[in-house]
C-alpha cells in the first residue's frame, strides 16, 4: 500500500519496522497537512505546513520538534479507533528513535537504541561491577571499609588522579559523540522545505540558537498555551513540565556542583569533602533533590498516562535513563548523609560507578533528545524567519 | 455509564444529544442547580456529533482580540446573514444570536477552551471566525469536563428512540441501546440538541431519490434525525426546507461517514472539472474556493452518478493545500481519461477546446485575475490557464453532506413551538435541530457553532427554570 493512502497499512498497535514507521509518519503528516486544526499547539504543525512532502529528513526534523505533549492526539477527531488512526505522538516518537539510531557515533553503536533499556542497564551494571571490584582489589581496605573523615578521605578510596582521568575521558568522549550526533542530525534533517531549496548549512545563526535555547529551556511546547499539556490524561496539566524542569535543572545543578568542586580543587587548592554549607555541596543537595523528585514524578506520570499515544518501543529507553538519574541522586545524597560513617567507602564507589554508567551511556540513550531537539528548534527558528507556510 | 442503570430514573432536565448545543445547555442548566442527564447516542470515542469536526465559530467583536483581527460589527454580521439567506431568516432571533455571540465565545473560553489565529489556508476568516485550538474535539472535551464537574450525568451509547409527549408536555424519553433493553427516563424539561438527519440516507432519499446513495456524509454517522422525527410526529412546528442541505464537493474516495475536513479538494479553481461524460458543466473560476465549495456540492450532485473529476496540470501544484488522497496521474490526457474510466477522445477534446479558448493574462491565484476563456461554454472567468504541462493529475469529487436544514420552530427563549401555534410546555431546542429558524437557506461559515452555543445556553437556562416551577 502506498504511503499516501489514508488508512494505515499496519495495525496501529503492532511494533513497527523502519520503512513502516516512515511510511506511517508520512501518511499521518499528509492527513494533518490537510486538516491543520492543531496548528497552534506546537512547532511541528507550522513546520509541516512549509512542506508538501515528507521525506526521511523532514520526518526526523518534525519528530524532534515534537515534545510528546499529546495535545494533538487528545484533540484529534481522527484518533484511533477512527479508521484514519491519527496518533502523532506515538509515530513521531518512533521516528525520533530512528533519528537517534541514525546519528549515533560511532555508527555501530546506533544498534544500542534497538533495546535501549536493556543495553543501558547492562552497560551500567558492568561499569558498576568494575568499580566495586576495582575498589575492593586496589583500594586500601581501611580506607574502603573504615570510618574516615576529613580531607583526602574520598581520595583514599579512589585516588583523585584516577577519578579525573576516568571521568574526564568518559565525559569528553560523551561530548564528542553527542556533538557528532548533533551535527549529523543537523545535516540530515529537512531536505524538502517547500519555500527555499537551499540547505541551511552548518552555521546556525545566533538569533535562532538563542530562540531555540529559550524554547527548550522553558519547555515552551509543554505549556499548552498556558494550561499545560494533555499528559498524563485528557485534561491539561502542568505536572509533566514541572517534573521535567526539576529533573533537567536538578541534573544541571549537580553538574555545576562538580564543576565548582573541580575549580576548588585545582584553582583554590581546597580538597573534598567540602562542608555542607559550601557552594558545591549546596548545589549538589539542591540538584539532588530535584533529581529525586523530578524522576519519581515522571515515572509516576508514565505509570498513569493514557497508553494509546505512548510508544511502547520507547519505554525501556526512557525508564533506563530516569532510573539512572534517580540512582545517581539517591547514591549522591546518601553519600553526603553517611560520609562520616563506615558506609562511605562503598557508597562513594557505587555512586561513582553509577555516574560513570550515566556518562558512558549519555550519547546512546534518552539524553540525546535534548541535543537533537535543540537543533530542530534552531532550524525551526530559521525556517520561521524566512519560510512561508502554504 | 450504561443507560440500563438509569431505567426509571428522573431528572430535572434531560438533554437529547451530545454536541456543542447539548453541552452548552447541560452545563448551563446544571450550574443553575438542575439535575441534568445527557443522552448521547454515540459511544464515548465518537461523542460530540458534528461539533467534533468543526474548526471555528463566527463571532461579532468591536475591537481586535488576541485571535481576531480588526472588528466585526453586529450589523455587518447581520448583513452577511441576510445576504447568504436571501432574507429567509427570523430577524429577531438572528439579531439576538449575533448580539450574544461574543459573550458565548467568552463563555467557551472560561470553560477552558483555547483559541488560535486563523489557520493556514483560512485567512479569509481571520476577522470573523475564532478558531478552536485543536479543533472541535478540543471544544467537545472541554465541555464534557465542564459538564461532569457541574454534576451532569453523561450516558454514552444512549440513543433516544422514543419521546413520551402528552399534548405539548414532555414526560419521559426512551433510550434504546444496541441489544440492551430500552430504558425510560423521566424529566421535568427536555432539551433537544440531537443535530439534523444528514446521516440518514433513507430520509435523504425521500428528497434526492437514488442520487442520495452516492452522497458522502462528512460528519458523524449518529445524526440520523430520530429525535427530529419524533418531535415532528408529536406535532412540533416545522421550519426549514426539507430538501435543503449544505453539501460541498469533497474527494470521491472519502469514507462514507465521518471523513471530516481532510477530504476537501481545493484544486478546482486551478483546473477544469468534468463529469462522467468528460464534459465541463460550470465555471470553475467564478470566485475564490472558500466562497464556492458549497455550491459545488450541489453541482456535482446534479451530474450523472453524482461524480466529477478535477483535472489540473503540473503548474499549480504547491499553490493549494495538498489533498489527503493522492491524485491519479498520467503524462497524457488520454491516459488520464482511461485511468479515470472516462472516454479518452472526449476528454482530450474537452481539454483542447478549453486550452484554445484561454486568453493571455497575468495569473494570480490571490486575486480575481484576468486569465479567462473566450468563446467557451460554460466559461471559466478567472485563473484559466491551458492544461498543458505534464504530469496531469485528477481528483474525483462527490457531494459531501454537512448538515440538513429541516428543524423545529423555536422562540427567543429556545422554547419549541407546536404546529397549532402554541409553545410547548417544557421542550427546548438548540443547535442544528433548530438552525433552520435562522438559516432558511445558504450558509455562513462558523454560524452553526454560534447558533448552538447561544441557543444551547438559553435552552439550558430556560429548561432549568422550567424544571423548578
Ligand atoms: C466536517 C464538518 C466541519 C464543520 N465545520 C464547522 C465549523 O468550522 N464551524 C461551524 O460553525 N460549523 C461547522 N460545521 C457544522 C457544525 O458541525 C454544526 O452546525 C454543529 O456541530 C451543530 O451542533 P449541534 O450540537 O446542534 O449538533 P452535533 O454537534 O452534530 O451534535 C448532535 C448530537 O446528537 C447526538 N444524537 C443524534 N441522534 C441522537 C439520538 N437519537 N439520541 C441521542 N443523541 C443523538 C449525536 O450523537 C451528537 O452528539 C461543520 C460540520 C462538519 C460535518
Ligand atoms: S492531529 Fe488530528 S486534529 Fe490535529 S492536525 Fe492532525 S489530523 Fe488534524
Ligand atoms: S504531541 Fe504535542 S508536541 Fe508532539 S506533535 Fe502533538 S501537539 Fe505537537
Amino acid at each position: 500500500m502506498p504511503a499516501t493512502d489514508v488508512t494505515p497499512a499496519t495495525s496501529p498497535s503492532a511494533p513497527h519496522e523502519r520503512a513502516e514507521i516512515l511510511a506511517e509518519a508520512e501518511r499521518q503528516m499528509n492527513i494533518c497537512n490537510a486538516c491543520r486544526y492543531c496548528e497552534g499547539h506546537c512547532a511541528v504543525f507550522p513546520a509541516m505546513e512549509m512542506r508538501l512532502s515528507f521525506g526521511a529528513g523532514d520526518l526526523a526534523y518534525l519528530a524532534n520538534l515534537c515534545h510528546d505533549c499529546r495535545a494533538c492526539y487528545q484533540h484529534c477527531q481522527y484518533a484511533p479507533p477512527h479508521e484514519f488512526a491519527v496518533n502523532l505522538p506515538r509515530v513521531l516518537s518512533e521516528v525520533r528513535s530512528l533519528s537517534y539510531e541514525d546519528t549515533a557515533w560511532p555508527r555501530a553503536f546506533g544498534r544500542l537504541y534497538r533495546a535501549n533499556g536493556l543495553a543501558v542497564g547492562i552497560i551500567t551494571a558492568i561499569v558498576l561491577a568494575t568499580f566495586v571490584t576495582g575498589a575492593v582489589v586496589l583500594a586500601d581496605p581501611a580506607a574502603l571499609w573504615g570510618v574516615n573523615r576529613g580531607v583526602g578521605s574520598f581520595y583514599a578510596v579512589i585516588p583523585h588522579n584516577v577519578m579525573v582521568v576516568l571521568f574526564g575521558a568518559a565525559f569528553g568522549l560523551a561530548m564528542i559523540a553527542l556533538g557528532v550526533a548533533t551535527v549529523r542530525f543537523w545535516r540530515g534533517m529537512g531536505a524538502g522545505v517547500a519555500t527555499s531549496g537551499e540547505n541551511i548549512g552548518t552555521g546556525p545563526c545566533v538569533a535562532a540558537s538563542a530562540r531555540a535555547l529559550h524554547d527548550a529551556a522553558t519547555l515552551r511546547y509543554l505549556d499548552g498555551g498556558g494550561d499545560g499539556c494533555t499528559y498524563p490524561g485528557e485534561a491539561p496539566s502542568m505536572a509533566r513540565r514541572w517534573f521535567h524542569h526539576l529533573t533537567a535543572y536538578g541534573f544541571l545543578l549537580c553538574f555545576a556542583a562538580t564543576c565548582v568542586a573541580t575549580l576548588y580543587h585545582y584553582g583554590l587548592g581546597i580538597e573534598a569533602p567540602y562542608a555542607v554549607t559550601s557552594v558545591p555541596v549546596v548545589l549538589g543537595i539542591l540538584g539532588g533533590i530535584g533529581l529525586i523528585v523530578g524522576p519519581i514524578g515522571l515515572l509516576w506520570l508514565r505509570h498513569v498516562a493514557d497508553p494509546v499515544p505512548a510508544d511502547p518501543g520507547r519505554e525501556g529507553m526512557d525508564a533506563a535513563f530516569i532510573f539512572l538519574l534517580l540512582a545517581t541522586s539517591i547514591t549522591g545524597l546518601a553519600l553526603l548523609a553517611l560520609r562520616e560513617t563506615a558506609a562511605m567507602g562503598l557508597l562513594l564507589t557505587v555512586h561513582l560507578g553509577i555516574v560513570m554508567g550515566l556518562f558512558v551511556t549519555l550519547p546512546y540513550g534518552k539524553f540525546v533528545h535534548g541535543f537533537l531537539r535543540l537543533a530542530a528548534l534552531a532550524r525551526y527558528a530559521i525556517e520561521k524567519k524566512r519560510g512561508q507556510a502554504l | 455509564m450504561n443507560h440500563n442503570e438509569l431505567n426509571g430514573e428522573s431528572f430535572d432536565v434531560v438533554v437529547a444529544g451530545g454536541g456543542n448545543a447539548a453541552l452548552c445547555a447541560a452545563v448551563t442548566a446544571a450550574r443553575a442547580g438542575a439535575r441534568v442527564a445527557i443522552l448521547e447516542a454515540a459511544p464515548r470515542h465518537m461523542r460530540g456529533g458534528n461539533s467534533r469536526h468543526t474548526r471555528n465559530i463566527r463571532t461579532m467583536h468591536v475591537a481586535p482580540t488576541d485571535v481576531l483581527v480588526e472588528a466585526y460589527a453586529e450589523d455587518e454580521y447581520f448583513d452577511d446573514l441576510m445576504r447568504v439567506t436571501g432574507g429567509v431568516t427570523d430577524e429577531r432571533l438572528a439579531r439576538m444570536v449575533i448580539a450574544q455571540s461574543g459573550a458565548a465565545v467568552r463563555w467557551l473560553g472560561n470553560q477552558g477552551l483555547r483559541f488560535q489565529p486563523a489557520l493556514g489556508g483560512t485567512l479569509s476568516l481571520a476577522r470573523t471566525n475564532a478558531h478552536f485550538l485543536g479543533g472541535g474535539k478540543a471544544l467537545v472535551n472541554v465541555l464534557y469536563r465542564a459538564a461532569e464537574a457541574a454534576g451532569v450525568r453523561v450516558f454514552y451509547d444512549a440513543p433516544v428512540t422514543g419521546l413520551d409527549i402528552d399534548g405539548s408536555r414532555f414526560q419521559a424519553a426512551t433510550v434504546g441501546g444496541s441489544g440492551a433493553a430500552p430504558a425510560r427516563i423521566e424529566g421535568r424539561a427536555l432539551v433537544v440538541a440531537a443535530g439534523g438527519f444528514e446521516a440518514n440516507i433513507d430520509w435523504l432519499r425521500e428528497y434526492w431519490g437514488a442520487a442520495a446513495d452516492n452522497f458522502l456524509i462528512r460528519g458523524t454517522p449518529y445524526n440520523r434525525g430520530e429525535v427530529l422525527r419524533l418531535l415532528l410526529d408529536a406535532d412540533a412546528a416545522r421550519i426549514g426546507d426539507p430538501k435543503q442541505c449544505h453539501a460541498v464537493a469533497i474527494d470521491g474516495r472519502a469514507p462514507k461517514f465521518d471523513g471530516g475536513i481532510v477530504t476537501r479538494v481545493d484544486a478546482v479553481p486551478f483546473g477544469i472539472v468534468v463529469n462522467r461524460n468528460a464534459g465541463r458543466f460550470y465555471d470553475e473560476g467564478e470566485d475564490f474556493w472558500p466562497k464556492r465549495y458549497a455550491i459545488w456540492g450541489r453541482l456535482v450532485a446534479a451530474q450523472p452518478d453524482q461524480i466529477g473529476h478535477v483535472i489540473i496540470d503540473a503548474k499549480p501544484v504547491g499553490r493549494f493545500i495538498p489533498p489527503v488522497f493522492p491524485p491519479v496521474m498520467a503524462d497524457r490526457i488520454g491516459e488520464l481519461a482511461t485511468r479515470l474510466g472516462l472516454d479518452p477522445i472526449v476528454l482530450q477534446e474537452t481539454v483542447s477546446a478549453f486550452n484554445r479558448s484561454c486568453q493571455p493574462g497575468e495569473f494570480d491565484h490571490n486575486v480575481l485575475d484576468d486569465c479567462r476563456t473566450e468563446g467557451l461554454a460554460p466559461a471559466k472567468t478567472h485563473w484559466a490557464r491551458p492544461i498543458d504541462t505534464p504530469p496531469f493529475r485528477a481528483y474525483s469529487l462527490r457531494p459531501g453532506i454537512t448538515f440538513t436544514y429541516l428543524g423545529v420552530k423555536v422562540d427567543a427563549t429556545a422554547r419549541m413551538q407546536m404546529a397549532d401555534g402554541h409553545p410547548s410546555d417544557n421542550i427546548f431546542a438548540a443547535g442544528e435541530i433548530m438552525a433552520g429558524n435562522l438559516l432558511g437557506k445558504g450558509y455562513l461559515a462558523g454560524i452553526g457553532m454560534t447558533i448552538g452555543a447561544v441557543f444551547g445556553r438559553i435552552a439550558g437556562r430556560e429548561a432549568a427554570a422550567r424544571a423548578r416551577n
